[in-house]
């Protein structure tokens, strides 16, 4: 299988940079897209030039550290996939693949597709918990939650970080990064007594960080590898009103 | 060395509130006084660095990761334990004591064991409290399942994500300190080495893998909660960049390396292709619920399995163990797997593989049942396989998944050099010679939430501290070791990549120090990890530059350290001349292939003092003492 790739080269955060062309030799379709660069970085390592940083570690779509641009769609072009999960069988024989990494203004380029990501630590610092301290737990069946609401809750939560929707959003919006994570504690009865200072520190934060506004375009939702719905960001609208008005 | 494990006397149900009675304190407003040094941000540092901050204490986090949120602990699937008995099966503290001391043939302290039963309870609590979005029965109260090596439903849940939720929970705490300003949060900072000042743990020297910078950091206490050593055999369930390379440096300055050669290998993975291939996939232990694992009778027989008839199909555990069957512990499952392979029976392209079918299960329980309870687990497997597992067998292999060995820890968690403590995967301490299922996360969170606050305290009320800053020349005199080991990775500028060596060297190990190990394999072994280590330091080829993100050159570290453990790991299974869980010596075998436990001879922790470059390491044992469980040959037949 044969592929050309582009590839956003940039050796410092401030240095300028630009697409280098690649055509890797000894492509297998069962190969994952990672893999097809560690294969590539070993050739320009082996040929004394600079390998191409990437970020990533568990390469099964949980730890949320990869994530770069192919072909203009954060995680590629197919949905519900982390870049560690597209395989090159996805693609064409003889494709050409323009590979960047997640661009936004609270996402600073460090070296190559590696960004900061930072910001959204900090919108979780500002409120995305339950302030429960370590030892006063009441028994774990004290509190029932409906089977429902714990799997509406469960959608939610498993939001990996990796910021997509923001790399997809036209605005570099966080808004569903945020808004998962809301909504996912708004839920469950434990979260209730900090729902409404939750939402206005969290949203303060992410507007504090640079990401912009939601507008409604679903690039989030599209490129979520969790499929986390923007239902939340209407629940989390529905929310910062409430706590708003209060 | 001091190998004294301080297990409080009494009655073994009262060890822990006897320790915790007798422990000194700090009072709440002196402890802002202390600055505690938590390296890794997975389920034990997570959980012990909030934990602490909460309680008042000066705390610092590292990960070389880009947020806390990635640590490997992210990726466990299956659950937790806890001995609450909601299923109403005859659980209880003692039970969950008992099979996993059994569960790790019996070469774990009973004393931290029973402990950790106890706190399992503690833990579930605390993670609901959070938010945790565990699986619930329609009725609102929180779903159990089964796991491996045990006959009760204890196994906590959330959906194939229970690590993620968990992480994120004690993320969350840790970040919820980071907002209130108590905790200072470092990522892409790696430890290098550890700094010891009058025979205490003093601090560490750290790397900013954005810039390159070698900067230290001091404290009263360091915290190692830095993960299993799994990647030192290249192909495993670990992420890439998971390491060894605090406990490498720990041990090289004085902490004990515990039972090193203990490493499981899973039952279900998804099998090995191509000589690209980064990693292995886990597929859930939580799976042989419903599963059952077969290989045709017939050796090579490459029909297609679903035209396989029933009476040609063996059903190798269920065969074997039946009161357990399917849910066999892992070193059993695993090394039947290998067997029936090794026989020319196993499938796929490669024979290394052997089916796990749901097919009776969804007859059973339709497939929405399944759907509901392992969805994404079967689109993790189609993406990477590109088969449907409602439709065909699921083909799986054996991979290393955890290492029960690490730092030898006393029962406050703390090493051989006073002051530093390991927690989870990076301690010894309470998974024997084979981990149960969904233990690890209960042992990481234990370790984090709950012993460690309270052990430190400890240390810290009752011992002198002189003042150090960064300025003390001990951390000077460590930078400049650790520039000078970097120069050395950067200067060798030879012709092979980091990785080339990496595979090489996991192709060593899994050969002669993998499932199956013997004398002579072990000793081939040590000698190609010693030329292989030789060739490294004059043929490694790391490209860039030291003052920059450099991937490789964080790569050529820990590949290096692997090699140290690689080596440990050779020398601990030579001397352990029994087989005991998931160490089996092809030398110590019943008639039937079964792992044959010397009690007479090995009934100790294998404790390993460094003793310089080239030299080899010294062995120290700790007897391992059963007061309340008397070790039996572990049958689940």
């Amino acid at each position: 299988m044969k592929l050309v790739l582009n590839v956003w080269r940039q050796s410092a955060p401030d240095a300028p940079g630009s697409f280098v062309r690649y055509e890797p030799s000894s492509l297998d379709p069962d190969m994952s897209f990672l893999e097809m660069l560690d294969v590539l970085n070993e050739e320009l390592v082996e040929r004394g030039e600079a390998p191409i940083a990437f970020d990533h570690d568990c390469r099964e779509g949980i730890c949320g550290s990869c994530g770069v641009m192919i072909n203009g769609f954060a995680h590629g072009p197919f949905g519900g996939v982390a870049t560690c999960q597209v395989y090159l069988r996805d693609f064409r024989d003889g494709d050409t693949l323009w590979v960047e990494p997640f661009r936004a203004t609270a996402f600073p380029v460090l070296k190559d597709l590696v960004v900061d990501r930072g910001a959204l630590d900090r919108i979780i610092a500002a409120g995305g918990f339950i302030g429960v301290s370590t030892g006063g737990a009441p028994e774990a069946n004290t509190l029932p939650v409906p089977k429902r609401e714990a799997d509406l809750a469960m959608d939610s939560a498993a939001c990996i970080g990796c910021g997509a929707c923001v790399a997809a959003c036209p605005n570099a919006s966080a808004s569903l990064f945020t808004a998962a994570k809301i909504d996912h504690l708004s839920r469950l009865p434990q979260g209730q007594p900090e729902r409404p200072s939750r939402v206005l520190t969290m949203v303060e934060q992410m507007d504090r960080e640079g990401f912009g506004n939601c507008t409604w375009h679903g690039e989030c939702q599209a490129a979520c590898p969790k499929r986390i719905s923007i239902d939340t960001i209407t629940r989390m609208h529905g929310d910062y009103l409430r706590a708003k008005r209060q | 060395m001091n190998f004294e494990a301080k297990i409080p006397g009494g009655p073994i149900a009262q060890k822990w509130e006897r320790r915790r009675r007798e422990v000194r304190l700090v009072n709440p407003a002196n402890r802002r006084k202390y600055r505690i040094l938590v390296v890794g941000s997975g389920l034990a540092g997570a959980s012990a660095a909030a934990s602490l901050a909460e309680m008042g204490y000066q705390v610092a986090c590292f990960t070389f990761h880009d947020s806390p949120r990635r640590a490997h602990s992210i990726a466990a699937q299956g659950g937790i334990n806890a001995a609450k008995n909601y299923a109403n099966d005859g659980d209880s503290v003692d039970r969950l004591f008992y099979d996993t001391i059994k569960g790790g043939d019996f070469r774990a302290r009973e004393a931290n064991v029973y402990r950790l039963a106890e706190l399992s309870v503690n833990i579930i609590d605390q993670c609901v409290a959070q938010g945790v979005p565990f699986a619930r029965e329609y009725s609102g109260l929180l779903a159990v399942r089964s796991f491996g090596g045990v006959q009760v439903s204890r196994t906590f849940y959330a959906r194939g994500q229970t690590g993620q939720q968990l992480l994120l929970g004690a993320y969350q705490a840790l970040e919820r300190q980071v907002g209130l300003g108590r905790l200072r949060m470092f990522p892409w900072t790696e430890m290098l080495d550890l700094v010891l000042i009058d025979g205490k743990a003093r601090g560490i020297v750290a790397r900013d893998l954005r810039t390159g910078r070698v900067r230290s950091f001091a404290g009263e206490a360091v915290v190692l909660a830095t993960g299993g050593y799994g990647n030192v055999f290249y192909l495993s369930t670990n992420a890439r960049k998971s390491n060894a390379t605090a406990v490498v440096r720990a041990y090289r300055r004085g902490a004990a390396f515990a039972n090193p050669c203990f490493t499981q290998v899973h039952p279900t993975c998804i099998p090995h292709t191509g000589t690209y291939q980064s990693k292995l996939t886990l597929m859930s232990e939580s799976l042989r619920n419903d599963g059952r694992m077969w290989v045709p009778k017939a050796k090579g027989d490459k029909r297609d399995p679903r035209d396989i008839p029933e009476n040609e199909r063996d059903y190798y555990l269920e065969r074997k163990y039946p009161s357990f069957g399917n849910l066999s512990p892992r070193d059993l499952a695993s090394r039947a797997a290998k067997q029936v392979c090794d026989e020319g029976r196993g499938v796929g392209p490669t024979g290394l593989g052997v089916y796990l079918d749901f097919a009776d299960a969804i007859q059973r329980l339709g497939v929405e049942v399944i759907r509901d309870r392992y969805g994404n687990l079967f689109e993790m497997y189609e993406d990477i396989t590109g088969e449907n597992p409602y439709e065909r067998p699921m083909r799986v292999y054996p991979a290393v998944h955890y290492t029960m060995g690490g730092l030898w820890v006393d029962y406050d968690l703390m090493t051989t050099i006073p002051g530093l403590y390991a927690l989870g995967e990076a301690n010894f301490a309470d998974q024997g010679a084979n981990r149960l299922g969904a233990s690890a996360l209960m042992q990481g969170l234990a370790d984090g939430y709950f012993i460690l606050p309270t052990t430190i305290g400890d240390y810290l009320a009752g011992s002198k501290f002189a003042p150090v800053d960064e300025s003390h020349p001990a951390f000077g005199d460590i930078e400049r070791e650790v520039a000078a080991r970097l120069a050395a990775l950067m200067s060798a500028r030879g012709t092979k990549t980091v990785d080339a060596f990496h595979r090489e060297l996991g192709r060593i190990m899994w050969d002669d120090c993998g499932m199956s190990r013997n004398e002579r394999g072990l000793v081939r072994a040590l000698d190609a990890i010693r030329k292989l280590r030789e060739e490294f330091s004059r043929d490694v080829n790391v490209p860039g530059s030291d003052t920059s993100l450099n991937m490789s050159l964080e790569k050529a570290g820990r590949v290096l350290d692997f090699f140290e453990l690689a080596e440990l790991m050779c020398h601990d299974a030579l001397e352990r001349r029994e087989s005991c869980g998931a160490h089996f010596r092809e030398e110590s075998q019943t008639e039937g292939g079964e792992a044959k436990r010397d009690d007479a001879n090995y009934c100790h922790v294998a404790n390993w003092e460094y003793r310089g470059e080239g030299q080899p390491p010294l062995l120290h044992e700790e007897p391992l003492v059963f007061e309340t469980i008397q070790p039996t040959v572990r049958s689940y037949a």
